[in-house]
Order: structure tokens, then C-alpha cells, then sequence
């Protein structure tokens, strides 16, 4: 069966997103929602024949590093990324500028739902890449852009994010890969790099000769010494093969694949620790250390990897979220098709029903759909925000985009994340024993999916950056205005058939905007920190209950949307006051409890 | 030497077919389209013909409906270097019936003189099989149905056809036409940025009436019925028992 569902997709993305309107922006003029469609379609076809075919055999085959230091992924993966860069899907969003077709990122992100739907192991080759990419074109020199972003784009490399290293990754302050200077080329100003890189998805990979690694390290001072904390970090270009100008020509940098970690899920991709500077295979021009060149200014690199590890927050949340929909078209389909047991109302009904007719399988149905239809919507909404963010009409707008994205950005990460696990354990839990078994996918699903919560921030991490950062940060300005948005949905709803939706998104946001004022207002910073977990929560709740209520008004939604709204309203809504009230009555069990306690 | 490839517009391979509630046909509302897989397979011929020097010019041909001009367009971001849409139903429940389409496919031909015709062996809708072969006996050229592989040989093409049985080669004098069989090649994935070039090549847009030709149906459905759903299965204890009960059936 299809991993996605194209009729819902296009219901968001046009009927309700509008995409098409974004053609009337400059950046995006001459577009039209055809070219929309045909790029989704290729896209489509990639995910069905190439990316989902070779899901379930690279989960059995991992990768292997073979003892010449090379990495070997399963040839299906190898493929299905070959296949894609091949149709020249990683141009999709790039500038016309730099040879791309400039299309939305709204539309970018509903190609790649499908490709992860398919096979989301896979699927992160390409999607660092492009973020990889997306940073040099935005913040390298023409020639570094010549260099490392357009073997990228021609799909001759691909790219990496090396951020944390075994001893520090949730703290890159204290990362401890050294950067020597080592001269200057038309490439700009050029180290010498040595350390340990941990968790690297992708480093060794067969599918294209080069990999840009993008590298997070810490100049040295005079002294030897390395700046502390995250304002030390600087961000490096560091290729697995060398260009011409290099010291000592072309030929292999020396980095080595230390070895490779072996997941739960996600197995498709090779996860890595790299090891750059050991001196031991490679010398660049006759020395020791990985030859890298300074993107940005010196000290300049979190904030530079901000924007890719941004872009990656929203594609992990996207990759849950096409997982959570997976396993709910699965699930259903089953549900209508398995017979078992009798209906509650007859107990002696001579034959079994289908799962469908029980009524805890119908919760578990429309609590998915809920999920994973909310989810995509997320991350939908927030691409478009980042569209917005970079290309609407005035300043204002833009402005406005950007405050909202930048809001929303943890919860698109985490949202998805938690609760598309959710919707997958119940897609197993319908399958029953089956769902257990490797001979179906929910389970792969699941495993898969577990990741999610942890990379590229974890969820605790993302409760901190909005709650902290975010909304305390601003003093709430930007959930202000947010909330607005959830009230005037309210409003409309009231009017018409979601009448039943409107009081609770009127309570949910109340909570929410109770809560951060506490939040704010808190005499003791560090308390409702220990509570920033359940307020990412409850913020999730409402801004999924906002979006699927939002849908559902849609002129023409399908029937299927108010109910699945119905459902969120009337069994998760009422969750977000119970996230809320320890922060409101200022728990501090959890703070308090001496270590022996726990 | 100009390639022609017809191309038709129909119910994706990858959707499970619905009948209509009163039987009429399959319904197409709503429902995902694209190009028959077979006549992909003539257009990745056409473009494989024109990369080995042997073509100068592919022409894609639709005929139906308006929204057929997606179709071409994927054939024209597969490498078709333009296109011809003949507009020539309202409701993309209305089929074209294959001697309109070969009549159509004929006037087209008088003005476009191409040296060769490749299409699809058949479209995967309604199974006809036809198109080519009437085209075939409206103009008088040779015909190559069910091709494997094709050669171009001068003025003459050496066509693998695949048979009840086996493989047969033969050899037409051109022009000719050439229906595609499944193995015949695997169609390329027309890219992201040829999709987006593909909106600036022509693309001419005509009705039937331009060309002169009926294509009121000539054939009556009768009946359009889902096949009927499997039976259900039954364990047997023994091979004595599942010999007397297929004896029952009767169908030993």
C-alpha cells in the first residue's frame, strides 16, 4: 500500500495552505500550483518505487564498515538517494541563482513528507545535504559556495552536520575539536582540524564520491588553550576529498570513520564517529590534521549552524509526523479488513467483525488520524512561515513570519516527535500480536520514530528553548500574538458546524497564556524551567487543536477533518490544564527530591 | 527523421479501480491520473532514438481531455521536444474510442510527416489494443506491434516482437509503426529541473473538429461490473477429503 496519502496531502497544502497564493511573490513568480503538483509527483513515484521498496531490507542489513575504512550502505539505499539526486530533487528550493528551481519550502517539505513516509533512514541523506547546502549558499564566499555547495546541488556530494562529540553534544560549549590556522586560499582562511565527532548521520556513505562535512570547532588561542563556551565555536567546510587548491593537490582529507553506532531504527543511514586530524591514513601535503575552511567569522559558528539545525528541527518533526501518518493509513486499513470478536452490542453475532466496528480500535483510529493529520499540518504551517519568514511583500510581514517561526519552532520539532510515537504505538497496538511481529512495518515504524524525540535537540531541550528562550525570553509577546490567531479560529468555528470546538481552544489558550505568565512572573527562574517539558506539551496541544480546527473550517473539508478534531478536542484538549497546573502551583518536587530519592 | 508518440491520460496504475454505482464505467472523479505506463515506455524509446543520433524531433500527441496537457507534459520533461493536444472530450468520463483516435492520430500525421509512430502497445484502462494497428490500415504503413527492441536500420526498422511463445524479429520498411511491449526499456524519472523547463516548450492545443473527425462513440457499454470477490477458503483434515470435496465441486 502507497506510504502516503496524496488526496490529504493536497487537501493541506492547497485547500487549506493555499500554496498556489505564494506565486504571487516576487521569489516565486511564473510558479503555479501545476508545477506544484508535478513536483509532487515525481517525488511521490521516488518514494513508492525507489525509497519504500529497500525500507524494510536496509533495517535488516545495516551498514557496515568495511576494513579499509570505507562505509558500505545497503545498495537499496544507495540507490533510492542516486534515484533522487538524479531527478535533481535537492534543487527544488535552492536559488535560481545557484541553479535551483526556487520553489516554496512549503512545497519542499510536502515532497519530502513523502519520501520519508517511504523511508526516512534514507530520506536523511538528501535532507542534510540540502540543509548543509542551504548554509554555505547563505553564508560561504562565491568560491566556498563553487567549492562545497555545488557538487551538492549537482548531486556529486553529499553533506553532513558535525556537531556533537562523545563528550558533549546537548552542551556544545564543550566541544574540544581544535582548529590551527594553517594559511589562506581563494577558499578563504584555512585550518588544520583535529577531534572527535560523534553521532554524525551520513559521514561514510557509497552513494556519492565526496561528503561536505560542516564542522563545529574551536579556534586555538596563542597559548594552546581553546576559548570556552559556545561564543569559542566557529564553523568549518572540511570535505572528505580535496579540492585542487589544497596543500598538496587533490586527494582524500584526513579524516577516518572511527566507527559506526548501531540504532534501534533509522538503520538505513550510517551514524558515525568520525575522527578528524588521527594523521594515520591521509596527510594532506604531508601532515597530520583535517584540512577545513572558516565559513562566517571566528566565533560566528553556533549561530551560523543555527540556521541548518533549524531546518533539520522542522524536517525532524516533518520525518515523525510522516511516520505517525504511515502508520495510521496502515493501521486503518487494517482495522476494516481483520475480523475478530463480536460487537459489544452483540455479543452473539454468528460471525467476527472487522476491528473496525470495536470501539476502542475506532479511538485508536481517530486519536492517529488526529495525530498525525495535526502534525503534518505543523510542519506544513511552519514551512510556510519560513517561506514568509524570507520572501513576504513588506518588512512587517516578514518580521512577523519570523517571530512566529522561531516560536514555533521547538514545538514543530517536538510535537510530532512525541506524539507521532504515540500514534505508533497504537498503530501496533491495532495490529495486536502481528503489530509485534517484523513480518508487518509498524513495528520498523516505531523504532524508527523512537529517534526522533532524541536528535537534533531533544525534547527536553526544545521545552527549554521555548519556554526560556522563546517565551520568557520576550515576555510573551510572540505567544501573544499567537494566541490571537487560536482565538479568532475559535470564533469562526462558533459560527458553524465546529461550534462544539470553540469553548475548549477558548480554555486550552487561556491556560497557556495563564501559564506563561506564571512562567514569566516567577520569583525563582529555575522552577518553572523544571516544568518546561509539560508547557512544550500543552503548547503542542493547542497549536495542533488550533490547526486541525482550522482545516476542519475549511470550505469543503472533508467530513474526516471534524471529526478528527472533534476527537483531539474532546479526549487530548483537557490534557493541557493537567500539563499546566504544576507550573501554575509552583511544584518543585522534582527540583526539591534529594538524589537518594530518586 | 520525427518521432510521433501518442500518449493517453488514464487512471494511475497505482489506484484501486472503483466501478460506477450504476455501472456505467469506472468512476474518474477525483481520482489520481497519469500517463499510460506503456506509452512512457514509447516516449523513453522516442527520447533513447533521439540521444543515439538516430531522431531529430520527438512529438508527444494527446487526445481527450483538457487536462491531458499534464500528460504531455511529463512527456515533454521526459525529453519530448514538443507537443500536440487535441482536445476532444468534455468529461473525462467520455472515452475516446480507438478509430477516432486513429483517424485523429492520421490527420496529425498528414501534417507533421513523421518517419516513425511509436506508442503503447495498449492503454491500461480499457485493454482495446487497437490504436496502432488501425492506424496502421488508415495510412497503409507496415506495423511492429509488441516491441522488445528496436533498431533503426536506414530506412528500415529491425523490430524484436515479443509472441505467444517467444520473440520474433522483423524487419518494416519505414515509416512505420512501432506499439511498445513492457520490457522494451525502463522509463527514466523526468527530473525536477526538466519539469520546470518543460514549461516553456510548445505545446499546441486543437479539438477534434479542427481535424474533421467524429468521435461519438460507436460502441455501447453494456455493463461495467467488479470482478466477483474471492470465496472464501476451508481447511480440509486429510488429502481423502480434499479429494472428495474438490469431487463435490466437481471440478475433478
Amino acid at each position: 500500500m502507497p506510504a502516503v496519502n496524496r488526496a490529504d496531502l493536497d487537501f493541506m497544502l492547497f485547500d487549506w495552505l493555499g500554496a498556489e497564493r505564494l506565486t504571487a511573490l516576487p521569489r516565486f513568480a511564473g510558479q503555479s500550483a501545476e508545477d506544484y503538483r508535478a513536483f509532487l509527483d515525481l517525488a511521490e513515484r521516488l518514494a513508492e518505487n525507489e525509497f519504500l521498496p529497500t525500507w524494510k531490507p536496509s533495517d535488516s542489513a545495516e551498514p557496515a564498515l568495511g576494513a579499509d575504512g570505507e562505509v558500505r550502505l545497503h545498495p537499496g539505499v544507495r540507490d533510492a538517494v542516486r534515484a533522487y539526486l538524479d531527478a535533481g530533487l535537492q534543487l527544488a528550493t535552492v536559488d535560481e541563482a545557484h541553479g535551483g528551481m526556487q520553489l516554496p519550502i512549503t512545497v519542499g517539505t510536502a515532497a519530502m513528507a513523502c519520501i520519508m513516509a517511504a523511508n526516512i533512514a534514507a530520506s536523511g541523506f538528501p535532507m542534510l545535504s540540502q540543509a548543509n547546502a542551504r548554509v554555505i549558499a547563505a553564508y560561504g564566499t562565491p568560491r566556498q559556495i563553487e567549492l562545497f555547495a555545488r557538487p551538492q546541488h549537482e548531486g556529486a556530494a553529499l553533506g553532513t552536520m558535525c556537531l556533537s562529540e562523545p563528550e558533549a553534544g546537548s552542551s556544545l560549549g564543550d566541544i574540544t575539536t581544535r582548529a590551527r590556522p594553517a594559511g589562506a586560499d581563494e577558499a578563504g582562511r584555512r585550518f588544520r582540524l583535529t577531534g572527535r565527532k560523534m553521532w554524525i548521520s551520513g559521514a561514510g556513505q557509497d552513494i556519492t564520491p565526496d561528503t561536505i562535512h560542516l564542522v563545529l570547532a574551536k579556534i586555538e588561542n596563542d597559548d594552546g588553550t581553546l576559548p570556552a563556551g559556545t561564543k569559542g565555536i566557529s564553523l568549518f567546510l572540511v570535505p572528505r576529498l580535496l579540492p585542487e587548491i589544497a596543500p598538496g593537490g587533490s586527494g582524500p582529507n584526513d579524516l577516518a570513520i572511527a566507527g559506526l553506532n548501531h540504532k534501534m531504527g533509522y538503520r538505513g543511514i550510517s551514524n558515525c564517529l568520525l575522527n578528524l586530524g588521527e594523521g594515520t591514513r591521509h596527510r594532506p601535503g604531508g601532515e597530520a590534521g583535517a584540512l577545513g575552511w572558516l565559513v562566517g567569522e571566528p566565533g560566528q559558528g553556533l549561530a551560523i549552524m543555527f540556521q541548518m539545525m533549524n531546518e533539520a528541527r522542522i524536517n525532524v518533526g516533518l520525518g515523525a509526523a510522516a511516520l505517525a501518518w504511515r502508520g495510521y493509513l496502515l493501521s486503518r486499513d487494517y482495522a476494516f479488513e481483520r475480523r475478530q470478536g463480536r460487537p459489544l452490542e452483540d455479543r452473539r453475532a454468528p460471525a467476527p467483525v472487522p476491528l473496525v466496528r470495536h470501539p476502542d480500535v475506532r479511538r485508536m483510529l481517530l486519536a492517529q488520524k488526529a495525530i498525525a493529520e495535526g502534525a503534518l499540518a505543523l510542519c506544513l504551517y511552519t514551512a510556510r512561515l519560513a517561506d514568509l519568514a524570507a520572501t513576504a511583500g513588506t518588512e512587517e510581514e516578514r518580521s512577523r513570519a519570523h517571530a512566529r517561526l522561531d516560536l514555533l519552532t521547538p514545538v514543530t520539532k517536538s510535537w510530532p516527535s512525541e506524539f507521532g510515537l504515540e500514534a505508533n504505538h497504537m498503530a501496533i497496538q491495532v495490529h495486536g500480536g502481528y503489530g509485534y511481529t517484523r513480518d508487518f512495518d509498524v513495528e520498523q515504524l516505531y523504532r524508527d520514530n523512537r529517534l526522533n524525540p532524541i536528535h537534533e535537540g531533544t525534547t527536553g531541550i526544545q521545552g527549554l528553548d521555548l519556554l526560556r528562550r522563546k517565551i520568557m525570553g520576550d515576555g510573551g509577546a510572540a505567544l501573544a500574538a499567537l494566541l490571537e490567531e487560536v482565538r479568532a479560529t475559535a470564533d469562526r468555528a462558533a459560527a458553524g458546524p465546529g461550534a462544539a470546538l470553540a469553548p475548549g481552544l477558548r480554555d486550552a489558550a487561556g491556560a497557556l497564556e495563564q501559564a506563561a505568565r506564571s512562567a514569566t512572573g516567577a520569583a525563582d527562574p529555575v522552577m518553572p524551567l523544571a516544568h518546561a517539558t509539560a508547557f512544550l506539551h500543552a503548547a503542542g496541544h493547542v497549536v495542533v487543536a488550533w490547526l486541525l480546527t482550522d482545516m476542519a473550517l475549511v470550505a469543503g473539508a472533508p467530513e474526516g477533518r471534524l471529526w478528527a478534531a472533534r476527537h483531539f478536542h474532546d479526549t487530548e484538549l483537557p490534557r493541557v490544564a493537567a500539563w499546566l497546573a504544576p507550573l501554575g502551583a509552583g511544584s518543585r518536587a522534582a527540583l526539591d527530591a534529594p538524589d537518594g530519592a530518586l | 527523421m520525427k518521432v510521433l508518440v501518442p500518449v493517453k491520460r488514464v487512471i494511475d496504475y497505482n489506484v484501486k479501480v472503483r466501478v460506477k454505482a450504476d455501472g456505467s464505467g469506472v468512476d474518474l472523479a477525483n481520482v489520481k491520473m497519469s500517463m499510460n505506463p506503456f506509452d512512457e515506455i514509447a516516449v523513453e524509446e522516442a527520447i533513447r532514438l533521439k540521444e543515439a543520433g538516430k531522431v531529430e524531433e520527438v512529438v508527444a500527441v494527446s487526445i481527450g481531455v483538457k487536462q491531458a496537457q499534464e500528460t504531455l507534459r511529463t512527456a515533454l520533461a521526459m525529453g519530448a521536444d514538443r507537443a500536440i493536444l487535441i482536445v476532444a472530450a468534455d468529461d473525462v468520463h467520455q472515452d475516446i474510442e480507438p478509430l477516432a483516435v486513429a483517424k485523429l492520430l492520421a490527420k496529425v500525421i498528414e501534417e507533421e510527416e513523421p518517419g516513425l509512430v511509436l506508442c503503447g502497445k495498449q492503454a491500461i484502462d480499457n485493454d482495446m489494443n487497437a490504436t496502432g494497428q488501425m492506424l496502421s490500415a488508415l495510412l497503409g504503413w507496415s506495423q511492429a506491434m509488441y516491441a522488445n527492441k528496436v533498431e533503426i536500420e536506414g530506412d528500415h526498422a529491425v523490430v524484436t516482437r515479443e509472441v505467444d511463445g517467444g520473440l520474433q524479429t522483423v524487419k518494416v520498411k519505414m515509416p512505420t509503426i512501432i506499439s511498445t511491449d513492457l520490457r522494451l526499456n525502463e522509463p527514466r524519472y523526468a527530473s525536477l529541473p526538466n519539469i520546470m523547463k518543460a514549461k516553456k516548450k510548445p505545446l499546441d492545443e486543437k479539438t477534434a473538429a479542427d481535424y474533421g473527425v467524429d468521435v461519438a462513440p460507436r460502441l455501447e457499454v453494456v455493463k461495467t461490473a467488479e470482478p466477483p470477490t474471492r470465496k472464501a477458503g476451508e481447511m480440509v483434515g486429510s488429502v481423502d477429503e480434499l479429494v472428495s470435496k474438490l469431487k463435490e465441486a466437481g471440478v475433478v
